[in-house]
């Protein structure tokens, strides 16, 4: 079967053509004006600085782990700057660029592969709830979250809200993602599905996942969808908020396959030169999302200026969160026991106290 | 004061519960229309509307994993697994994602979500639909269970667990659902996590919950009849486990069978006779004794009194902790 290319306006060699896009997402392009694509520049590039020093500090024996978000990123910024900061985000583990665009410090994220958490902010001041780890679970608290919208809209009709949900082409095989697409569509929620399709979940190939491209299967949900270039971030701003306003105007769940690339590794333990085909990997550097917007920008008059301070910027911010990271100490004995009920437990109770006073125990007495 | 069966006493707890809090929503198979397969939301639909009273498309890890969505969105749902052995599909949102996440959120949030059980034998039903899978659930942290074995407790239990503001699992006593039984309407008798005793004793204590309250308290009276005084424990906290009222039976009485629907091996049986002995070691004038399924599958519905501990078995436990 022979597929459409996934939808874009901005090529690999940093052309734009807003003519490539269906009608309904021109008004979105048209917001478009420099100065927020400079931004989007600006936070893409941020990221990656800060991505890389991170896994420089896992090599280095700061952090037990790194999921590096490097070539990912376009579609990440578009879509937190599409959304609006009252629509709730439910992540993945490997949304960085949301993360930081959410108001989350990345510290908090290294936090929690050093080890100190399981969580790492509150996601309520954020609107971004914590990473999930296993696989698509995520998937049905969001479309619940959406659900919920719909039953405060009963109440008060002029509530517009709505849910983004990220996860991977891994993630699309589980029945969770699956189940949270039919709840989706029979409660009709104001959510945004979004799939980043980066061609591998750790060493399998996006082609054991799905025979159909990925997006076609929403639409046997009932679901509307598109493929987009994930490197292209007008694009994908454009029909990132496109699918949300039509979510939160009553049009039910959308969905977006945004294609990719993950230039990393999955995470710092693993070692793609076991799978990965060299020339592949190549071919999608060529399309990396950072470097087409650069030269976009530089063709619109962008002058150098922006983009030296924009690098001093980068690593200087990459460089507070390393020296506080190798500052974090270990947390607290008493923290694994806190808030595994919000109430009284006995056992909880009983059990801090006996580890308190073990460790007491074994104080020296002067 | 009302009698009620235990199954109407729920639907007038969650009726109480729905009517003081609207942000608790009834979500599950067939809970609707229908009013569940067992009728216990019967007639709450017609009152409170669909879209409190959810029938939800048929996947259990869907309906946890939307309640657990709904949840941190501020309401409060309560979900109804259609049998005991259907819940298996949502274990990992139960036990990775519900039982968790207050853990994971560090204070920032928590999960007031209560999943409704219909569990254990006793009704001739095809596989699956006579399970006791409690044990699974108890050895998970971030949960707490509950079993009630009378209508009175039926109804204020489901109340206090809906008020609970942490996951709790309410496991039901499907084949006592048409148990009538008096209901106080005023005031709950107990707290949500107490044990308390269903019948005074002198020889033997004997434990447990839910139907298995009343296999008890049937062995009790065939006990009296030979001169031998059952003190019974309704346990009705699974999770966590109230000790005092066990320990305080057994230091009276120095002896307990703990009996249970569920295979024995790992069971919540094998965690209190183990506490028991812990922690009463110098009160036991026998070793605490477990009358359990047998560590088989749940058998066919024409071997099922053979599996299932009745009172002659309880008895034999007690004969043999009297023997020591
Ligand atoms: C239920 C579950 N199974 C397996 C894993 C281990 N695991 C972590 S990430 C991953 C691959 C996920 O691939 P994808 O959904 O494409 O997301 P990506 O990592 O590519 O962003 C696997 C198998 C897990 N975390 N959860
Ligand atoms: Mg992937």
């Amino acid at each position: 079967m022979e597929y459409p290319e996934p939808l874009s306006v901005l090529d690999a060699q940093g052309n734009y053509d807003p003519n490539r896009a269906p009608a309904e997402l021109r008004p979105y392009l048209d917001e478009l004006g420099l100065d927020k694509l400079k931004q989007f520049f600006a936070d893409m590039y941020i990221t990656r600085v800060f991505d890389k020093d991170a896994s420089n500090l896992q090599r280095q024996g700061q952090l037990g782990l790194w999921i590096p978000s490097q070539g990912q990123e376009a579609v990440q910024v578009a879509a937190a700057y599409a959304s609006r900061p009252d629509d709730y985000i439910f992540p993945a583990y490997r949304e960085h660029a949301i993360a930081r665009i959410r108001g989350i410090d990345p510290f908090d994220i290294l936090r929690w592969l050093r080890g100190n958490t399981h969580g790492g902010w509150d996601p309520k001041k954020h609107n971004f709830h914590i990473y999930t780890v296993v696989i698509g679970a995520h998937a049905l608290h969001a479309t619940g979250y959406a659900m919920g919208i719909n039953l405060d809209r009963e109440k008060d009709p002029s509530v517009d809200k709505a849910v983004m949900v990220f996860y991977g082409d891994g993630a699309t095989s589980q029945g969770d993602t699956n189940e949270a697409m039919i709840f989706a569509a029979s409660y009709k929620t104001p959510q945004v599905f979004v799939v980043q399709n980066n061609q591998w979940a750790i060493s399998v190939p996006v082609t054991v996942q799905s025979k159909t491209p990925i997006y076609l299967r929403a639409q046997g949900f009932g679901i509307p969808s598109w493929q987009i270039d994930g490197n292209d971030v007008m694009v994908s701003y454009a029909l990132a908020k496109h699918a949300l306003n039509s979510a939160r105007n009553g049009g039910g769940p959308q969905f977006i396959e945004a294609v990719t690339y993950r230039q990393g590794a999955h995470t710092s333990s693993d070692d793609p030169t076991k799978y990965e085909d060299p020339e592949m990997r190549a071919e999608w550097l060529e399309k990396d999302p950072i470097k087409r917007l650069e030269i976009y920008l530089r063709a619109q008059g962008v002058e150098e200026e922006f983009f030296t301070a924009l690098d001093a910027e980068a690593k200087e911010y990459a460089a507070g969160i390393r020296a506080r990271l190798i500052a974090l100490g270990a947390p607290e004995t008493s923290t694994m026991f806190r808030n595994v009920y919000s109430e009284y437990h006995p056992v909880t109770e009983a059990q801090e106290k006996w580890l308190a006073d073990y460790e007491a125990s074994f104080e020296v007495e002067i | 004061m009302s009698n009620l069966p235990i199954a109407k006493a729920i639907t007038a707890g969650l009726e109480a519960a729905m009517t003081k809090d609207d942000r608790v929503l009834l979500m599950g198979e067939d809970i609707g229309q229908l009013g569940g397969v067992f009728r216990v939301t019967e007639g709450l639909k017609a009152k409170f509307g669909a879209s409190r009273v959810m029938d939800t498309p048929l996947a259990e890890s869907g309906i946890i994993g939307t309640a657990i969505g709904l949840a941190l969105n501020g309401y409060r749902p309560v979900c109804e697994i259609q049998f005991d052995g259907f819940i298996f599909p949502a274990f990992n949102q139960i036990t990775t994602q519900l039982a968790k996440l207050t853990n994971r959120l560090e204070g920032a949030g928590n999960l007031p979500i209560v999943i409704r059980v219909p569990y254990g034998g006793h009704i001739g039903a095809v596989e699956h639909h006579q399970e006791s899978p409690e044990a699974y659930f108890a050895h998970t942290p971030g949960l707490k269970l509950v079993s009630p074995s009378t209508a009175n407790d039926a109804y204020w239990m489901i109340q206090q667990a809906i008020e609970s503001n942490d996951p709790v699992m309410f496991f039901e006593p499907k084949s006592k659902y048409w148990t009538k039984g008096e209901v106080s309407l005023n005031t709950p008798t107990h707290q949500l996590h107490k044990t308390v005793v269903a019948r005074e004793g002198e020889h033997v204590t004997v434990l447990g919950h839910g139907a298995m309250v009343h296999v008890l308290l049937q062995a009790a009276g065939l006990a009296q009849s030979e001169g031998i005084s059952l003190e019974v424990l309704d346990l009705r906290s699974l999770s966590p486990i109230d000790y005092l009222p066990i320990l305080r039976s057994v230091s009276k009485t120095g002896r307990l069978v703990v009996a249970q629907e569920a295979p024995g091996f790992v069971s919540i049986g094998s965690e209190i006779a183990a506490t028991v002995t812990e922690q009463a070691f110098y009160s036991l004038d026998a070793p605490v004794l477990r009358v359990s399924g047998f560590d088989v599958p749940f058998p066919p519905a024409k071997l099922e009194k053979l599996y299932l501990p009745d009172a002659d078995r309880v008895l034999e436990a007690v004969d043999r902790a009297l023997a020591f």
